[in-house]
């Protein structure tokens, strides 16, 4: 008895295990391949053809921009609210903790909107960028604004939990030891947060990259101008340049595959440090 | 060269707990004060607010003649060893040890030659290339001593140094730490729920209980003269027996034990007698008792007493003492050195028996 109820135990699990492989494959892997397979079909030469227009230029090197200018932002003052939510007890400390995930709950289109608003004429903040000549909506701030908001969570919620884990004792024992607040942060809690914080870098870089949602509302889709390359894929897309949206999308695909292989990385060193000492 | 920690009417809140209630000492200069006490006395915050680590809300700290209340903890001058190590995890023996000098900005052939003599000093020489989890915990502890004491503090912090660690290791660093101390001669504050620790270690012992100091004194004085019903409990083991002020004694149901003398007539008491003050012989005394159990110590013998009215009272009788004594048979006890203590509302001090 106890020999078929092995098997059949056996038997589920290769069942699950099966079922599991279909779902990544199916669901993962199978696109992705598709991807690549469509965008290579005309062969390589597409690449470099499409790499070559000004258009698509042009929206890379927008992502870019955005990407570097959120990853900054969110990382600056992500390590400074994590320290914060960590270190410090003050009255609405759970409110701020609360309010650092609401750009996970929140669609992107939502938040898109409600920039676009806020900077459209008639809008609370209008009158004053406008006396000054600044354009926010349909240009690059509104882009990398709603782009940070997006962003804001993801260093965040990586260092707090390391924050939490190491407790106070190397920063009280650095303080007794005559180091400053800042020396005592540069020394001994930055480079504890380290891989924390470069696991930060790379989901907001990957998150920024592949925005789509909120940038769409912004941006006002202005060719060669207000154009990222996920809304580059958009409109090419519609507009039947398949080729090209492809050969985009294939990028960054393979930038993502990139930064997967750094967040690995960067989790396990993370964990491994966070366990010694 | 070494300095006095004074301590005045230091009180710490937090909210509305109470955790330090003012606490006034002094630890004398170039001696070791063990802070004893049960965990959430307050013995910590105390050690965290001489460090500075934490602000007073009341009271004074001086470090011999000069104030230290007001001071940061970078300027204080103290060595601070945690508990658990708080070594930095991603610097080597050596840089750990150097930091504190660095932040001083010693000259680097100043440092190199410091950190090597206290590699020395804590036997880790061969060990300054490696990270602290290369390392096991008596040895992190001892590289957390170094560090500690590179920058030539004047004081050094200890707060349970040795909680984090087994049996044996404890043993061996505190016997290591007390020659170490006889070396260098440091004002020494430990922080300890181990009274063996305390005791062993110690010139003076500091007891608190719920954030207030219970008796300062000697180690002796702790344990052979305690002044609270909660010290006498504590500190060693002890057997505890309730009954009533009578003309200076402490009656007990079948008979009496002297000692009560500052005691109010006609109260309720507590009687504590150590289970190396009880004495057991054969035959009919004023005393008699039931012979419950006999464990073997060893050398000696922990014989569980059964006495008359009902009271049970462990002793420690050497082997050769026990004068042929065996379970079930009835023989006479003599309880000596009692000390007796009114009633603590609300507290059961238990029959502690001694390993």
């Amino acid at each position: 008895m106890s020999t078929t109820a092995k098997r059949g135990a056996r038997g589920g699990h290769a069942g699950i295990l099966a079922a599991c492989l279909l779902y990544v494959g199916l669901l993962l892997v199978l696109p992705l391949a598709g991807i690549v397979w469509t965008a290579l079909k005309p062969g390589l030469h597409i690449v470099s053809d499409t790499l070559r227009e000004p258009d698509v230029r042009h929206a890379l090197l927008l992502t870019f921009q955005i990407a570097v200018i959120t990853v900054l932002v969110t990382t600056f003052f992500g390590v400074i609210v994590a320290w914060v939510l960590v270190r410090q007890r003050f009255h609405g400390r759970s409110f701020l903790n609360a309010l650092v995930d609401l750009p996970f709950a929140l669609s992107p289109v939502t938040v898109g909107l409600a920039c676009f608003v806020l900077f459209a004429p008639g809008g609370w903040l209008y009158p004053f960028f406008n006396a000054r000549g600044i354009q926010i909506n349909f240009a690059l701030p509104s882009m990398v604004l709603v782009t940070i908001f997006i962003c804001i969570p993801f260093t965040i919620r990586e260092v707090v939990p390391v924050l939490e884990e190491i407790g106070l004792d190397e920063e009280d024992a650095s303080r007794t030891l005559g180091a400053s607040v800042w020396h005592t942060f540069r020394k001994v809690s930055l480079p504890n947060i380290r891989w924390a914080i470069a696991y930060g870098i790379a989901l907001s870089t990957a998150r920024a990259i592949g925005e789509i949602g909120a940038v769409l509302i912004v941006s006002g889709l202005i060719q060669g101008r207000t154009e990222t390359a996920t809304l580059f894929i958009f409109r090419a897309a519609e507009e039947r340049q398949l080729p090209q949206a492809y050969v985009v999308a294939l990028l960054l695909a393979a930038i993502s595959i990139v930064l997967l292989l750094a967040i690995e990385t960067f989790h396990h060193r993370q964990e491994r440090e966070m366990h010694s000492a | 060269m070494s300095t006095p920690i004074v301590v005045e009417g230091l009180t710490k809140r937090f909210g509305s707990f109470v955790a330090v209630s003012d606490v006034t000492f002094t630890a004398p200069a170039g001696a070791i004060t063990a802070l004893l006490g049960p965990s959430g006395s307050g013995k910590s915050t105390v050690l965290r607010m001489i460090a500075g680590l934490e602000e007073p809300t009341a009271g004074r700290i001086l470090m011999g003649e000069e104030e230290l209340t007001p001071k940061s903890v970078q300027e204080r001058r103290v060595g601070f060893v945690f508990q658990h190590y708080a070594l930095f995890r991603h610097m080597t023996v050596a840089e750990n040890v150097a930091f504190g000098l660095r932040v001083r900005k010693e000259a680097k052939d100043v440092r190199d030659a410091r950190v090597r003599e206290l590699l020395e000093l804590v036997h880790l020489d061969p060990f300054a290339d490696r990270y602290p989890d290369q390392l096991s915990g008596g040895q992190r502890q001892r590289v957390a001593l170094a560090r500690a004491l590179a920058p030539q503090p004047q004081v050094l912090l200890l707060d349970e140094p040795f909680g984090a660690l087994d049996a044996k290791v404890r043993q061996d660093l505190r016997r290591w730490l007390d020659e170490l101390h006889r070396e260098l001669g440091v004002t020494s504050l430990l922080v300890t729920h181990d009274q063996e620790e305390a005791l062993e270690l110690a010139n003076q012992v500091v007891v608190m209980h719920e954030g207030r100091i219970e008796q300062v004194g000697s180690p002796k004085e702790i344990y052979d003269e305690p002044t609270t019903a909660f010290v006498a409990g504590f500190v060693g083991s002890a057997n505890v027996l309730h009954g009533e002020v009578v003309d200076g004694h402490v009656h007990l149901g079948s008979f009496r034990l002297p000692g009560a003398d500052h005691l109010e007539e006609g109260s309720a008491a507590a009687a504590f007698v150590r289970p190396h003050d009880v004495r057991v012989s054969p035959g009919d005394g004023d005393t008699t008792a039931v012979v419950e159990r006999i464990a073997s110590l060893g050398w000696l013998a922990r014989v569980t007493l059964r006495l008359a009215d009902g009271d049970v009272v462990v002793a420690h009788v050497p082997n050769d003492e026990l004068h042929g004594a065996a379970e079930g048979a009835r023989v006479s006890v003599d309880l000596r050195n009692a000390r007796a203590f009114e009633v603590p509302v609300g507290e059961e001090a238990g029959a502690g028996p001694v390993d």
